[in-house]
């Protein structure tokens, strides 16, 4: 646990392999049970993968209100853990935080890696309203597998019968949701757009091709305001692009960096 | 014992397949539906019967503030109110009330509610909801994990203006102004203020903390509302505060008629109506996350979602709804002692009487009302004696002569 006094707050790192730096910025959902992506970065590179205030054992959110303070505790977080010129992987959310913090402290950030990342708005092209979604649907939302994803995201396991798990996932579900929302609701845009162009790390943007939460023509409009950047595609994956096709995406990562 | 008689103003052309057709009645209806000229009709219809409400004698005419629904047609309670107070002279005007989170600076809530207090000579019952999910977060996009926080501020922003005498600055996270200097002032400086309450056990202390009436809306009736209240008077006890009834206001579908059955017959299709279209809410518009405290979350709210408990509204019949007292329904006699039982149970000195329901037409509506008011609530009036049925705490204090009763003189 690494531990903050401003904004106070206490974060758990997930940290595992061995290899070069690379810190990892997860979603709104967190971490997934077991989480393939974080598994297959784990066999190239020596992964840090902090939580943000609201997920798991990390805490403090109710001192993070906005994009700005949410950058920069992520800015002090990556200081904190001194790393060596790590990669930083972001997904959806994490994504947004990660170009955010790639805007802002562009002379820090080197090397970039965007997986389907939120912040962005087309007008023609809306992103999905995760936050007007039922625990059901989600699976559809995020995979491409809709099967092989519920298998996923339900691998921990617990009954929703049970009155005492459904209170636990229902605080857990207003922690991290209540947490994203500050950036993400209603619509995922905090003025990015206006700040991608300071970017100056080599980046590599990574979408699936059957992406229905955020559309893979954000893809092109993340590479274009990017001047260093490679978007790739990746076939029969969704939203949650890492955690459906990790190796894929690993692979990618070690072809560009 | 006050009773306010409680317009929700809803839109009474849905049709029968509504349910089938549409996934919810709030937030996502397209607003195609809505037939401004017969919206013209419903308005005044609706105005008439809180008049009428008034002039059988009812204690206050209740309105309040929903968006992007078809469940109550009222974006701007304050519009309501404002014809209000001047076809009425008597009746507390219950504003219940202003979504202060929503408004952009919050000071307009204080500058039209001192509008409304002006107009109507001081009858004025202000009302702080934070508002549903469905209005605060979905249609009006306010942040749900920080609408509390900014619901505070404006809260703060609001009361500081009604109580200055000259200019002050406010340096508020959500709200900055350099000069708040709120004209008009309300007569009542600050007016009784009840705030609408759903669970969470934050809104209790802050009642407390204020004076101000906690406000229990449920379409589900007393029984189950019982839990709740005795939460809410175990935190009055806990913080020693006195124990007037008038602390506490509860809503209640209420449909009288001469007899059980023909109650049934008259009301059924109507009561019907609401419950099935009027409540079709999307869970997935219920509660953003974030929208409710953890706290609130750890301790009863949740209950609505245990198994079994679960609301099943399509499925009820007028039977399981009387029986099961989600509606006050019957002859005088019926209601009366349901009502008596409701009051003393939940130990409320307000009701927040709801006589027109779903898509009842007008003449049923002042057949109820009418009833209500003759055959039932005198029989109602004196449940606390003790406290001399009345609390100036939390009730308006009109001028002893406004305007319209004078022009009405002469």
């Amino acid at each position: 646990m690494l531990t903050f006094k401003n904004p106070p707050t206490r974060i758990e790192v997930v940290q595992t392999g061995k290899g070069r730096d690379l810190l990892f910025l997860h979603g709104a959902g967190g971490h997934m049970p077991n989480d393939p992506l974080i598994a297959a970065l784990a066999t190239k590179y020596r992964v840090s993968a902090p939580l943000l205030p609201g997920y798991g054992r990390s805490e403090g959110e109710e001192g993070l209100r906005d994009m700005l303070d949410v950058t920069l505790h992520a800015l002090d977080v990556l200081e904190k853990l001194k790393l060596s010129k790590p990669i930083v992987v972001g997904h959806s959310m994490g994504g947004m935080i990660a170009a955010e913090m790639a805007a802002i402290a562009h002379t820090e950030i080197e090397k970039l890696c965007l997986l389907a990342p939120a912040g962005l708005w087309l007008d023609d092209h809306p992103i999905a309203d995760i936050f007007a979604k039922l625990p059901y649907e989600l699976p559809s939302l995020l995979f491409h597998d809709a099967e092989a994803g519920r298998r996923i995201l339900t691998a921990g396991g617990g009954d929703m019968g049970d009155i005492e798990f459904l209170k636990q996932f229902l605080v857990m579900n207003a922690r991290r949701l209540g947490m994203a929302g500050k950036l993400l609701f209603p619509i995922p845009d905090r003025g990015l757009a206006g700040r991608l162009y300071r970017v100056t790390a080599r980046t590599l943007i990574v979408w699936g091709r059957e992406d229905v939460l955020i559309p893979p023509v954000y893809g092109d409009a993340f590479k274009k305001a990017i001047s260093k950047s490679k978007l790739v595609r990746i076939g029969r994956a969704g939203h949650a692009v890492g955690q459906e096709k990790p190796a894929a995406v690993l692979d990618a990562i070690q072809d560009y960096f | 014992m006050k009773f306010t008689w409680f317009h929700l103003m809803p839109w009474p052309h849905m049709p029968d397949d509504f349910r089938q057709k549409h996934r919810s009645v709030w937030v996502d209806l397209p607003n195609r539906m809505y037939q401004p000229e017969l919206g013209h009709i419903a308005y005044h219809q609706y105005l008439d019967q809180l008049e009428y409400a008034e002039k059988v004698g009812f204690d206050g005419i209740g309105v309040n503030e929903h968006h992007a629904n078809a469940y109550g047609l009222m974006p701007s309670p304050n519009i309501m109110a404002a014809t209000l107070t001047r076809r009425t002279s008597k009746a507390a005007l219950v504003v219940l009330g202003n979504s202060i989170a929503l408004y952009n600076p919050p000071l307009r809530v204080a500058e039209e509610m001192a509008m409304l207090d002006v107009l109507s000579g001081g009858r004025l019952i202000a009302g702080f909801p934070v508002g549903t999910s469905m209005d605060t977060n979905y249609a009006y996009g306010t942040i749900p994990s920080l609408t509390r926080e900014k619901y505070a501020e404006a809260h703060e922003l609001i009361r500081k203006a009604w109580a200055a005498d000259e200019p002050f600055a406010f340096n508020g996270r959500y709200t900055k102004l350099r000069y708040v200097n709120c004209w008009p002032k309300p007569i009542q400086n600050p007016p009784p203020v009840f705030i609408p309450g759903g669970g969470s056990v934050e809104t209790y202390d802050f009642c407390l903390d204020n004076t101000y009436s906690y406000s229990y809306l449920s379409y589900s009736g007393y029984l189950r509302a019982k839990l709740l209240m005795e939460g809410y008077w175990k935190r009055v006890a806990e913080r020693k505060a006195d124990e007037s009834p008038y602390r506490a206001g509860f809503a209640q579908v209420i449909c009288v008629a001469d007899t059980d059955e023909e109650a049934e017959r008259l009301y059924g299709p109507h009561v019907s109506y609401f419950y099935n279209r009027c409540l079709h809410v999307y869970p997935g518009f219920a509660d953003a996350p974030g929208y409710r405290t953890i706290k609130t979350i750890q301790t009863g709210a949740l209950s609505q979602f245990a198994p079994g408990t679960g609301r099943d509204y399509p499925s009820m019949s007028w039977k399981d709804l009387t029986e099961g007292r989600y509606i006050v329904a019957g002859s005088p006699e019926t209601v009366r002692q349901q009502m008596e039982e409701l009051i003393k149970t939940l130990r409320v000195g307000n009701v927040f009487c709801l006589l027109h329901i779903g898509d009842m037409p007008d003449d049923k509506v002042r057949h109820s009302t009418r009833l209500f008011a003759e055959k039932v609530m005198p029989h109602l009036r004196n449940l606390w004696p003790d406290w001399k049925n009345h609390d100036d705490r939390f009730w308006c204090h009109p001028m002893h002569e406004p305007v319209p009763t004078r022009i009405a003189a002469e």
